[in-house]
């Protein structure tokens, strides 16, 4: 594999970012990865792994966060994460109110802010966030009074995704050091890479972003981050490949000349699937435009864990929920 | 033009049989021009209006600001001229010199009536905020302007690179996730303005530099003998992306040209110490709470800055990076030179350059409370401000008392 650049998110926000044990203090919210340490990351891992066990019960509930009440706001139209959100906080017994919303907070006039503290006077613990602007529960978090946690924001960061992923990735590799981990497309837009690009290299992985140049970052740097853009060259050396969704706007915007260009060089086809070594994985945050970056074939094959991902969601938030908001805080 | 280090000496009388201040370790300076600030008055009141903008002016110790045409109307026609001049006469603390819109409605097609405008007393000719992105209309501008002796001031931005633009485009907007403002968007439109000016002979003043680049292609064009001024801001001074990250996407940060990296502060110090920027302006652009306490994206662009301006470029000065003799000399003479005016003799500010203070935006005199200062100490505070003879800002008791 050719190394074009280095490249990619150092995670820098947060003090305490990549110390290896947990934090002193609780942990207020999860907006992303990038202060999460090593530990941590495994605390939410473990703890999903307790939760699969309560989903395998035929009663599947426990009364972790009975009397909390988790408000699911959706800013941006969403089914999976939505849905995923809101059975993962009933199988912990919580109340559960969802609502959606679209436009900004300015065109509606209302400040942000204003809403979330409403909610929370009203009585919410914990506010779970979508919004299609980056930062929003960025902005929530810092003077809502309740924990947030960011169910997707823009382009930035979408860590129970993240999670979800390593938690699949866990399951079917065993341990990430040393793993190799190709993100393929429209990186530059994408928080589903940028929140598994700081979970993956916390523990251990290399991760490969392959894409047109038109779609991949270009500034930043950082230690286990390469980027490459022929994926035909990536594929033998990968454990795992993560096609990325295309936006069909991309093409019109002319990051992309066409579809079909981008499915000629980065497409996952049966071919492609071919080129990967055995026991490499393929992942796939959904929804998926089935023959563009995706081939329905490769989705459905045995190497494919996409199903076992949306699965996996659930215990994955009912473990950051509880983290959270249950226990003795 | 430090007018008196009043080191030593025990007071000052303000006019005959006035007020005397006791002015022991205090230097006097001649009243700050502002090239660039919003007044937002009329039709944005609810951001500012003139008497609160001007009473901020004083605060900061500026004594002429020159306001900005992006009104609702926009200062295109001399009613609007004329209104903004009345309502400065009558409720403005400090000299307000307005600049009127290049085109009609800042809209990009056509010129306004600006000798007409000029003759009233439009100092230059603006549709700051957006930049006139037709070359040849633009290349008409300087020339008309020129006829009469005003340049035009231009905001440098490529609007189809910028289009989307939230923060400078670099290591953290990508952390960050947010659409980048490229370094490019503001070289290419620099380099045209240069050579239009180039064409013409004409003047053109170039708003706000934020990048290194462009720096360097004002920096060549002097050098050429091109008739280009440049001015800067104290936030572009100070300030770097860095900040909007270490804020957790603070949206007092957001501002346009964005925050950018250290080595382009360090090229615009540079640029100011060496001449090729001409000025210090503020670009003070107060808004509402609800346009700032929103998504990052959907937060409207701009730092409420006239208060906090010369206690954070004094912050330069105590490290050692900035001669304090040449930020006055960026404050007064710099600015006055590029509208080809002097300095007001009855027009003074009294700072002292070593004394504390804690941003506190509640009290602020501007509307706007907009400023990634808040809570920050700056070392360096304006105490009284004097305009046309008139204490404008009395800082003392304040200062006094804390």
């Amino acid at each position: 594999m050719a190394e074009i650049a280095v490249a990619a998110w150092p995670a820098v926000s947060s003090p305490g970012a990549g110390l290896e044990s947990a934090p002193s203090t609780p942990r207020q919210h999860c907006l992303d990865l990038d202060d999460y340490s090593r530990a941590e990351i495994e605390q939410v891992l473990e703890t999903a792994a307790a939760m699969q066990e309560i989903l395998a019960r035929p009663i599947k509930r426990t009364p972790a966060l009975r009397g909390k009440t988790v408000v699911n706001c959706f800013y941006e139209p969403s089914t999976r994460t939505r849905v995923s959100f809101e059975i993962a906080a009933k199988n912990l017994s919580a109340d559960v109110v969802t609502f959606s919303s679209g436009g900004s907070s300015v065109e509606k006039g209302e400040s942000l802010i204003d809403t979330a503290r409403t909610l929370v006077a009203l009585g919410a613990d914990v506010l779970v966030m979508r919004h299609h602007l980056a930062g929003a529960p960025y902005v929530v978090a810092r003077s809502a009074g309740a924990h947030v946690v960011n169910a997707g924001d823009g382009s930035h960061a979408h860590p129970t995704q993240a999670l979800l992923d390593l938690y699949t990735l866990r399951h079917r590799l065993g341990d990430l050091s040393g793993k190799t981990i190709g993100i393929v497309g429209d990186v530059l837009h994408s928080r589903v890479a940028r929140s598994n690009v700081h979970g993956l290299t916390r523990l251990g992985a290399q991760v490969v972003l392959c894409g047109p140049a038109t779609l991949l970052p270009h500034c930043s740097t950082l230690p286990g981050v390469t980027l490459e853009h022929h994926l035909d060259r990536l594929l033998p050396h990968l454990d795992a490949v993560m096609p990325l969704r295309i936006q069909k706007e991309r093409a019109s915007a002319g990051l992309i000349p066409s579809l079909r260009e981008y499915r000629r060089e980065y497409g996952m086809t049966l071919e492609r699937l071919e080129r990967l070594p055995a026991g490499a994985v393929v992942l796939h945050p959904g929804p998926m435009n089935e023959g563009v970056e995706i081939d329905p074939e490769v989705a459905r094959s045995a190497r494919s864990a996409i199903e076992e991902q949306v699965t996996n969601g659930v215990a994955v938030r009912m473990a950051v929920l509880y983290l959270l908001a249950g226990g003795a805080q | 033009m430090i007018l008196a280090n009043l080191r030593g000496r025990a007071d000052l009388q303000l006019g005959s049989g006035g007020p005397r201040i006791d002015c022991r370790g205090l230097t006097l300076l001649p009243g700050f021009v502002d090239l660039h600030c919003h007044l937002r008055e009329p039709g944005l009141e609810h951001k500012e209006t003139i008497r609160t903008g001007t009473a901020a002016a004083a605060a900061g110790g500026f004594t002429t600001v020159c306001c900005m045409p992006n009104t609702e109307p926009a200062i295109d026609t001399l009613a609007t001229l004329r209104l903004v001049q009345d309502t400065a006469r009558s409720q403005g603390a400090v000299r307000v010199l307005p600049i009127a819109a290049v085109t009609r409605g800042r809209a990009g097609s056509e010129l306004t009536d600006m000798a007409e405008l000029a003759g009233a007393g439009a100092v230059a000719f603006s549709d700051d905020g957006s930049p006139v992105a037709d070359s040849r209309l633009m290349r008409l501008a300087l020339e008309y302007a020129a006829s009469f002796g005003r340049p035009v001031i231009d905001h440098c931005e490529d609007p189809r690179l910028t289009a989307g633009g939230a923060m400078h485009e670099g290591a953290v907007s990508e952390r960050l996730g947010l659409p980048g403002w490229p370094t490019a968007g503001e070289e290419v439109m620099v380099a045209r303005d240069i050579a239009l000016a180039a064409q013409t002979g004409a003047h053109v003043h170039l708003a706000h530099l934020s990048t290194a680049p462009a720096v360097e292609l004002v920096r060549a064009a002097k050098r050429r003998g091109i008739h280009v001024t440049a001015e800067v801001t104290p936030h572009h001074l100070t300030l770097t992306d860095a900040w909007v990250e270490r804020g957790g996407y603070d949206t007092n940060c957001k501002v346009n040209p964005p925050l950018r990296t250290d080595a382009d502060r360090a090229a615009l110090l540079e640029g100011l110490i060496d001449g090729t920027i001409d000025a210090i302006a503020t670009d003070h652009a107060p808004h509402a709470r609800v346009e700032k306490e929103c998504e990052f994206e959907s937060a409207a662009f701009g730092i409420s800055n006239l208060e906090t301006a010369f206690g954070s470029l004094m912050g330069l000065v105590h490290t050692g990076q900035l001669p304090f003799e040449v930020l006055v000399d960026k404050l007064t003479r710099g600015p006055a030179a590029v509208l080809g005016l002097s300095l007001p003799e009855d027009d003074w500010t009294l700072v002292d350059p070593d004394a504390e203070w804690m941003v506190d935006v509640d009290r602020f005199r501007s509307r706007g409370r907009n400023s990634p200062l808040h809570g920050q100490r700056l070392t360096g505070r304006v105490l009284l401000t004097v305009c046309r003879g008139v204490v404008a800002f009395d800082g003392l008791s304040e200062a006094v008392a804390a």
